[in-house]
This record gives structure tokens, C-alpha cells and sequence, in this order.
């Protein structure tokens, strides 16, 4: 799990943080893609926490979990892939599926109503 | 005759698969057919009948309201497993060419490898005089059904001519058509073949009190003519009868003629001579089903037939089986009396003894003959009351030796006692027992849907589909598994319930909703459900902030989500009808954005390939040009399909096409459980297919035929009439409270065809609710339609309107460029996605 779980996803002592938009651009529950650095990566937003994950579905190669459906199973949270529902672990990008597969998860900082994004430099 | 060995299929998979010719598509020829498998074999069916196979043991419902549909097959069915359908009359077997020569509107001959004979049999008419006069009918096809209908209405009083089975199947029918209705029998009982003298007085009495006229001991000299016009019955004894008209219920004959001409074996009394293999005295011809005579035995019955197709399919394939037999065992339901008979019914076996009890408090006689040490049970009669059939059949077979007093089996059962011992025969069509149907439900299997398919119960006469939802419930029950309605981790609720629950309390938003009744943060499963129910109720724009987030990703972009992420973008042309005008302007848009072109099934077009941030500038075009969405993408009414009616075709009754645009916009927006299509056909030849939607009206010289609940897709369905001859201000009022009703109480994600399937009292009730109003719903119906209708809006128009819901539809919020993962090819002219394998391909030119 730990290898799957990309390295971007461990706080890394020189990461860059870019600034992709602003919180309230993020409707509640709902998500957005943002390019940094020439990822894409979706955005989503439950309240006042913000999860960044990889945007492209591992099981279509389609660039779609930005539009996903968010919601809860157990304890913890979900987005699910719009194409064919697969569910993934909001904060660890877990396939809910298949165990083997993950998204890359992406540090995030909220500074002054803006959305950060942090990737190695 | 000697057995002979099964033929088994050539090894060589270059063989060209062998040519399987099947004489008539009736009942076992049509099983026969779907038990082969097709890729094996090149099957080619002779019908003489003008429909492909019906299921005729239910033919008596051709009268009943609304028609049921009776077929078993279809063409469509055939053409996608490769059966060829020949219509015609097979006139001519040449065994030494192997030649069949069907003479239908033209003459085909066929060559065979294997040629079957499932012709299944004829009424058998004694021979009187007057026969053949006007009036006078059989009791075998649905053509024949039709003539008596016809003849019924310039009729009084019907006589059938035969107390048996289907004679009083026939009387039956007769009296449904509103006749005066008589029985002659020439036997001195009833049903003499089935049952014994105190079994035929009690069916006696219970027929007489129907108001049917049973004449045992009669035998019928003469029909009497007068003008061309049969008038009565002249017997034997001197008597006379009157009536207007005469079914001939006087038994079958196998239909062996061609069989016989072309030199095969039959027997003396008619059939063709099978093998245990099914073979006749031909090693390439076989027979099966009622035309065959198996151990100088003809079976009337279906499960036998059934039996043989399996064997003759099973054998064909190369694999060993044999019919060596079947049980006459019977349980039917006569004019609405239960009477079954099993084994040695009538006490045939020496030393045999009976036990019987005449009820005549209920109407019910009860037997069993039992052997003569008076331990087990050797078969018996039951009539009035069949329930213990299953229980005393499986003793009868099994020869099991009684631990409790024989009475005590046919005594009427306390209330609470035991349920059936797991290996009661539950279906006898298809021999499938409780213990089997058991296993099917610990395996995991939860409703009867799941039950038929995997044991096969219930498919035959159906009979049985009762005790398989009872066993099934019960099974549940035990297995703590109590059918689990919930909806998903978050809400205990059904859909249904749900639904009332926000109905009642009048939650408007999700968060309501979740407060009151759920658990967690909901899922891609209730977000939706909750969604579709409020926009159900309140038809508010479905964007709107507090709905966005519940919205699935179609809902969300009002466009269909396609596998590479672009969308599909799909105008309303309600009715299918659209101006050269807008023709062109969804061609100029299509060619502007570079989009795929595709007509659909629901006779629009359907633009695809377009990506997020394009979907507004092509639908503020096509909103400029008139059009508007068309929910392609919702769970929600999409389009209702027509013909083009009285206004141009010669054979249309009445304005297809109109009343298809106003039914589409009375509807359009309509959020429901599942997608929902309607169609309209000018007249009966149903060219706008409509008995594949969820609503279809058809056309007549006496009004709109109101047709509910099918659907294409995974399980085919045809839609069921629900009403008739109904004027236009009718049919949209049922048709408001039908879509309501619907809406209300289905299921998540279940069509009207599943609805009304697990609707509780099926089409009766339904009618019972939608046209009677028998649960006083229907104001509160029709006012909820009315509100839907009141609230209509645009979802485009409202969405370009709105620069904050536009702001969604961009692929990147930091950056204004397309996805660049998104790669076409060409293909034909047009653009479509490329598929995994062509991508370092592209990749590799982009480079150079
Ligand atoms: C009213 C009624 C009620 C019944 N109720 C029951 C019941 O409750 N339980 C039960 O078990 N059975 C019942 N039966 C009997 C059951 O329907 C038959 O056993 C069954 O249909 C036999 O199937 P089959 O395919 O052998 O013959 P059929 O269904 O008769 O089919 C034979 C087909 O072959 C066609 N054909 C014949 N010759 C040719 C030719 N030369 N060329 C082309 N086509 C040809 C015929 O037109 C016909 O379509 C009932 C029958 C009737 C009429």
C-alpha cells in the first residue's frame, strides 16, 4: 500500500505549493480539476476540507474523477468515478475495488480563502 | 424396434454445422429449438401457423382483458440465434434426397441433416352431420379463438361438445364471451379420463353452480342446420339441444399424415413411433412433443413434450439421454375449480384400496389410492381443493412408506402447520423440487426473477409461481436474510419510502432529508435517488446550489458522459419531427464543433464528442435555433417515439405524430426512477414499436389502446393494455396518474416493466388504482402531474443563464485549455475517440 500510494503523497521536505483557486470556487461536496505542474488534479471540497487526488481513472484512462459523486462509506469518505462508479478513499485515494489500485493523493493547504496544491519540486 | 445409438457430432470444428430442419413451431418445437445449441447446428423452423410458438396451454387468456401476450419466440429471437424461420405448411418429405418442400406464399424446399417432426396435433371432430356448418368451431389455435370470438357475437348459446380437459377449458371460454353455455359429454361423468365416478360428481356440481349445463351419457347424432345456420344438437336418444353455436372438444390425433406418406412408422391409432432417443423408424428423422407415440403412448401434455425436446437436443449434441416416459401426473385449474390427479388415480393396480372424503361443505373430493397393505400411496384424485398435489405426488413417486395415518393426507391442514418437506415437487414442468429451490436461495439467490432463471421453476405452466414466491419469502425469512429494502448504508428506507417520508414531512433539500432520516454523507447511490425524488416533487432546477452535489455526472453537465470524459450532446425533437430548419442548424453545429453524428432509436440525433467547456457555446447556438434539452441524460422522461400517422399514411386512423408532441411535452422534464419512453402508433401495424416502452398508445377506429409497462434493453418486455378505445382528454388522464403512481412507489432505478412485475395484485390492481381510483389517489395524481407540467423549465436556457453555473463547465479551474488526453481518430468520415491501442500510434506521428 505504502508503494502504491504515490510519493507525492508524503509530505516531502521541498515541496511547491501553487495556488489553483479560490475555496468558494469549489461548490460544497462537489469537485473541480486544476492543472499543476502539468498534473491534473481533482479537487474537492466537504465543508471547510479540501482533498486533492489524481484525476485520471485508473479504470478507464479517462480524465473524470473531478466530477464524481462524494459521499461517506463507514467512518470514512468517497469520491466515485462517474464512468463506471468505481469508489476511492478520499484521503488515501484507495480503490475501494480493487486494493491494488490507488490514486495519487496530493498535499493541500487552504491560506486566506485560497486552495494550495503542493508537488516536489 | 431395436434402439439406436446416438449420432454423435462430427469432431472436425471445419465441419459446416449440421442442418436441423424442425416441422412446426408450436409449444415443444420451439423448446426443442431453444434447448440446441445454436452455434452447432444451422436450424431452419417450418410454421404453419401465422406466428412464431405461443404458449398454449394459456390460450383460454386470449379472452381475457387486458390480452395477454401469449408468445413464447420471436423473430427477433431466432434471428439472434441464427434460426431461419420458413412460414408454410410442410407438404412433402423426400427421405432419400432429405428434402422437406414447404409450401407457404411461395414453395421452398430444404435440405436437412436431421429433420424433426414437432407437429404437435389436431382437434379430433367425430363425424356428424352438420359438422361443417357455419357455427361450428375447434379449440386449438389463436386463430380459432378469434373465429369463436366472432361468432359469439351473433351468438346466444354455446354448446361444447366434450367433458373433458379442454372441453371444459372451452366451456369456460364460452361463458367469459357472455354465452349461455352447455356441456355434452358422452361418457357418464366428467373428465372420465382423469377421474373417478365420485371425483366427476362433485366437478359436476361445482360446474352446474357456474350456470354451465352439463349433459353426461349423450351422444351427439346430428348437429342440426337450419338456413345455413347450425341450430342445436339432435342425440342418440331422441333429445335435442338448441344452440347457436358448437366447439368440437372431442379429444386430439397426432398430426402424423405427413409422417405416414413419407413411409415413417406410426401406430395404429395415430403417432409417430419414437425411440427412447426420439428417433423415428427413419435414424435422421425424429419426433417430438404431441405427434409422437413413445412405447405406444401419445402425450397430451406439455411437460412430456418438454422432456423429449431436452432428450432429442441433448442427443443431437452428442450427449446420452432418453425419455423413458413421463409421469401423467396433472394439476390444473378448470373454470376457476382446482382439480389434479397423479399415479394410479382411478385404482387400477390389483388389490389396491381407497380412501376417499366427499366434502360437500366445501366442494371438495379427495382420493388416494393406496397399495394394498395400505403403507404407501399409489397415486390419487383431487378436485375442489389441489393444494396437498405436490406433497402427494412426491409420496406417490417416491413410493415412501407413510409414517402417519393415510387419512391424515387429506384432511384439510390446521392453519400453521409444517411447510412443504424439502423434496415436495414445487414445479412439475420442469421437475424442480423445494429442496433445489432451496439451495438456489442459499446461494444467493433473492427473488423469483433469480429463482426461474437459475432452477428453470416456474417457466413451464407457471402454475407453481405462487408457492415460489411464498417458499422464496419464507427461505428469506429463515436465512435472517428478511429482504433487505434499504437503500444503501445511509437511509433504511426503500425508495418508496423515502419518497413518502419526503412527501409528508415536505423536506426540500438534501440536507433535510439526511438530518431527518439518514446516516453519514450519503453516496453515489441515495445522493441521486434523493435527488430525482425532490426534483420529483418540486421540479426545481436541478443546479441549484443546494441540489447540485446530489446530481449524477449526466445530471450535472445536462449531458450524456461518454467513456473518453467528452459528452453527448441531444436536443428534444419531440415526436421525432423536426424542420429542415433546424435539420440544418444541428448539422452546421455538428460540423462547427467537429461532433459525431448518430441517429438514435429515439428518433433524434445525437451529437457527440463534445468537451466540457464546449457544452455551453453549442447549446446557447442550439437554444438560439428553438431547441431545448432534450434529458437525454436524466432518469427522466426522454422521448415518445411515432409514426407519422393519418396525415400521410395510407393505413393510419388517427394523428400519431400529434398526439406523440404533446404527449412529449407534457412529460418532458419529468424526473422518475428510471429513464422512461413512450411512443405512439397510428394503427395496429405499430410501426412507432410502442409495446417496447413504458407507455405506448396505439391507434383503433374506436379510440387510443393504452399500453403500459415494457421495455427493450436488457429484458425485453412488451408493454400490457391497460385500458381501450379511449378518447384523447381519457388516455392523458390516465396516462398523468399512470406516471405518477409510477413515479411515487417504484423502486431505485427500476423500470415500469419490474414495477408492475412486483406490483402486489399485478395489472388488476393496477387498473384497480389508475382507472377506478380504488385508493382515491387519483386527484392527488393528476394535481402532482399538473404542478410537474406548471413548473417546466429549460434546463439549458436556465443554465446559460447563470454565469456561476457556467463557471462548472471548464476542464480546468486554473487554466482555459481542453484536456489534452482527449486524442480523435478518423473513422468513416466523422472523429471518435481513439481507441488504447492507436494511442502510440498518435503519439508517435505527433512527434515526427
Ligand atoms: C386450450 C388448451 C389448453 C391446454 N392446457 C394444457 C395444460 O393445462 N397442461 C398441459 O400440460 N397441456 C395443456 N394443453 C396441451 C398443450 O398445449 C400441448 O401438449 C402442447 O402444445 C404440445 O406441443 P407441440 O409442440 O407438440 O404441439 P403444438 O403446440 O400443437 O404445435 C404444433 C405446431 O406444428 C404446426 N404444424 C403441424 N403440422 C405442420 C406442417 N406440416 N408444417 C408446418 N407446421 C405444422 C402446427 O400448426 C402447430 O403450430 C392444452 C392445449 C389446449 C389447446
Amino acid at each position: 500500500m505504502t508503494q502504491l500510494q504515490n510519493t507525492y503523497a508524503r509530505p516531502r521536505p521541498q515541496l511547491a505549493f501553487t495556488r489553483v483557486c479560490a475555496l468558494t470556487e469549489i461548490p460544497d461536496q462537489l469537485g473541480v480539476c486544476a492543472l499543476v505542474g502539468g498534473q491534473q488534479v481533482a479537487v474537492f471540497r466537504l465543508g471547510a476540507q479540501v482533498y486533492a487526488l489524481g484525476n485520471r481513472d485508473p479504470f478507464t484512462g479517462a480524465n473524470v474523477i473531478s466530477r464524481g459523486l462524494t459521499g461517506s462509506y463507514g467512518e470514512r469518505l468517497k469520491v466515485v468515478s462517474p464512468l463506471l462508479k468505481h469508489g476511492f478513499d478520499l484521503e488515501t485515494g484507495l480503490s475501494l475495488d480493487k486494493p491494488e489500485v490507488a490514486l495519487p493523493t496530493y498535499p493541500v493547504r487552504l491560506e486566506g480563502g485560497d486552495v494550495w496544491i503542493g508537488l516536489p519540486d | 424396434m431395436p434402439p439406436i445409438p446416438p449420432i454423435a457430432l462430427p469432431a472436425d470444428p471445419t465441419c459446416p454445422p449440421r442442418r436441423v430442419v424442425v416441422i412446426g413451431n408450436g409449444m415443444v418445437g420451439h423448446r426443442f429449438v431453444e434447448s440446441l445449441t445454436p452455434s452447432a447446428f444451422a436450424v431452419t423452423v417450418i410454421s404453419e401457423e401465422p406466428r412464431l410458438a405461443y404458449d398454449r396451454v394459456h390460450l383460454s387468456a386470449h379472452f381475457d382483458e387486458p390480452r395477454p401476450d401469449l408468445a413464447l419466440a420471436t423473430e427477433a429471437g431466432y434471428a439472434a440465434l441464427g434460426v431461419k424461420v420458413v412460414y408454410g405448411r410442410a407438404e412433402h418429405v423426400d427421405r432419400e434426397a432429405k428434402t422437406v418442400t414447404v409450401r407457404g406464399q411461395t414453395e421452398t424446399t430444404l435440405e436437412y441433416d436431421a429433420l424433426v417432426f414437432a407437429s404437435g396435433s389436431s382437434p379430433f371432430v367425430p363425424p356428424v352431420p352438420g359438422k361443417n356448418a357455419p357455427g361450428c368451431f375447434v379449440y386449438r389455435t389463436l386463430e380459432d379463438l378469434e373465429a369463436i370470438r366472432a361468432g359469439a357475437l351473433k351468438s346466444r348459446v354455446g354448446v361444447v361438445i366434450g367433458g373433458g380437459l379442454l372441453g371444459l377449458e372451452a366451456a369456460g371460454a364460452l361463458r367469459k364471451l357472455g354465452l349461455e353455455t352447455h356441456v355434452v359429454e358422452f361418457a357418464a361423468q366428467l373428465m372420465p379420463a382423469q377421474l373417478d365416478e365420485g371425483g366427476g360428481a362433485v366437478l359436476r356440481g361445482i360446474i352446474e353452480e357456474l350456470g354451465i349445463g352439463v349433459h353426461t351419457a349423450k351422444a351427439t347424432s346430428e348437429i342440426t342446420v337450419e338456413g345455413g345456420q347450425v341450430t342445436g344438437l339432435a342425440f342418440s336418444d331422441g333429445t335435442h339441444l338448441a344452440a347457436d353455436l358448437v366447439v368440437f372438444s372431442a379429444g386430439i390425433r397426432p398430426r402424423d399424415d405427413l409422417a405416414r406418406a413419407c413411409g415413417l412408422a406410426t401406430g395404429e391409432r395415430g403417432g409417430i413411433v419414437i425411440d427412447d432417443g426420439c428417433a423415428t423408424s427413419d435414424p435422421a428423422v425424429y419426433a417430438v412433443g404431441e405427434c409422437a407415440l413413445h412405447a405406444g403412448r401419445i402425450y397430451g401434455l406439455v411437460a412430456p413434450g418438454y422432456q423429449m425436446a431436452r432428450v432429442l437436443a441433448a442427443r443431437l449434441s452428442g450427449e446420452d439421454s432418453s425419455f423413458t416416459g413421463a409421469d401423467l401426473s396433472t394439476k390444473l385449474k378448470l373454470l376457476g375449480v382446482e382439480v389434479a390427479s397423479f399415479g394410479d388415480a382411478k385404482g387400477a393396480t390389483p388389490g389396491s384400496r381407497a380412501l376417499s372424503l366427499t366434502d360437500n361443505v366445501r366442494g371438495t373430493y379427495k382420493k388416494l389410492t393406496l397399495s394394498e397393505d395400505g403403507t404407501t400411496v399409489l397415486g390419487g384424485l383431487l378436485v375442489g381443493d389441489s393444494s396437498a398435489y405436490g406433497d402427494l405426488l412426491d409420496l406417490t413417486l417416491s413410493q415412501t412408506v407413510l409414517t402417519v395415518p393415510p387419512e391424515t393426507l387429506i384432511v384439510p391442514l390446521l392453519p400453521g402447520v409444517a411447510a412443504a418437506p424439502a423434496n415436495a415437487l414445487i414445479c412439475s414442468c420442469e421437475g424442480v423440487r423445494a429442496s433445489t429451490l432451496i439451495d438456489a436461495v442459499q446461494g444467493g439467490v433473492c427473488d423469483v426473477a433469480g429463482l426461474k432463471k437459475c432452477t428453470l421453476a416456474g417457466t413451464g405452466c407457471g402454475g407453481c409461481v405462487p408457492q415460489l414466491h411464498d417458499l422464496l419469502g419464507a427461505e428469506l425469512l429463515r436465512l435472517g436474510k428478511a429482504v433487505d429494502r434499504s437503500l444503501c448504508e445511509h437511509f433504511v428506507h426503500s425508495r418508496q419510502e423515502l419518497f413518502d417520508l419526503i412527501r409528508v414531512h415536505g423536506h426540500q433539500t438534501w440536507n433535510a432529508v439526511l438530518a431527518a432520516h439518514g446516516t453519514g454523507q450519503g453516496c453515489e447511490v441515495c445522493k441521486p435517488a434523493v435527488g430525482s425524488i425532490l426534483a420529483s416533487l418540486y421540479n426545481e432546477y436541478i443546479l441549484k446550489p443546494a441540489h447540485a452535489p446530489l446530481q449524477d455526472t449526466n445530471d450535472a453537465y445536462l449531458a450524456n458522459i461518454q467513456k473518453n470524459g467528452t459528452y453527448s450532446v441531444m436536443p428534444r425533437v419531440a415526436g421525432g419531427e423536426i424542420t429542415p430548419g433546424k435539420l440544418i442548424v444541428l448539422g452546421e453545429v455538428a460540423r462547427k464543433y467537429d461532433l459525431y453524428c448518430k441517429i438514435t432509436g429515439g428518433q433524434r440525433i445525437d451529437l457527440l464528442g463534445a468537451r466540457l467547456e464546449q457544452l455551453p457555446a453549442i447549446w446557447r447556438e442550439l437554444v438560439e435555433a428553438g431547441f431545448e434539452s432534450g434529458h437525454a441524460y436524466g432518469k427522466s422522461l426522454r422521448t415518445v417515439k411515432s409514426c407519422v400517422g393519418d396525415t400521410w399514411c395510407r393505413y393510419g386512423v388517427q394523428d400519431s405524430t400529434s398526439l406523440a408532441i404533446q404527449l412529449e411535452l407534457r412529460y418532458r422534464g419529468l424526473r422518475s426512477p428510471h429513464k422512461l419512453k413512450g411512443g405512439v402508433s397510428g394503427c395496429t401495424r405499430e410501426c412507432a414499436e410502442t409495446r417496447g416502452k413504458d407507455f405506448g398508445v396505439i391507434a383503433t377506429e374506436q379510440g387510443w389502446n393504452l399500453y403500459v409497462s415494457g421495455n427493450g434493453g436488457v429484458t425485453p418486455k412488451h408493454a400490457v393494455l391497460l385500458a381501450e378505445g379511449l378518447d384523447t382528454a381519457t388516455l392523458i388522464k390516465y396516462l398523468d396518474r399512470f406516471l405518477m403512481y409510477y413515479v411515487r412507489t417504484a423502486g431505485r432505478l427500476e423500470r415500469t416493466s419490474t414495477w408492475l412485475e412486483k406490483l402486489p395484485g399485478g395489472l388488476d390492481y393496477l387498473r384497480g388504482v389508475i382507472i377506478d381510483d380504488a385508493l382515491g389517489l387519483c386527484t392527488e395524481l393528476e394535481a402532482a402531474m399538473q404542478r410537474h407540467i406548471g413548473t417546466y423549465q429549460d434546463e439549458w436556457a436556465t443554465t446559460l443563464a447563470d454565469p456561476d453555473k457556467l463557471a462548472r463547465f471548464r476542464s480546468f479551474v486554473n487554466a482555459d485549455t481542453p484536456d489534452p488526453d482527449i486524442v480523435f481518430v478518423e473513422e468513416r468520415e466523422q472523429r471518435r475517440p481513439a481507441y488504447e491501442h492507436e494511442l502510440p500510434l498518435l503519439a508517435m506521428a505527433g512527434t515526427d
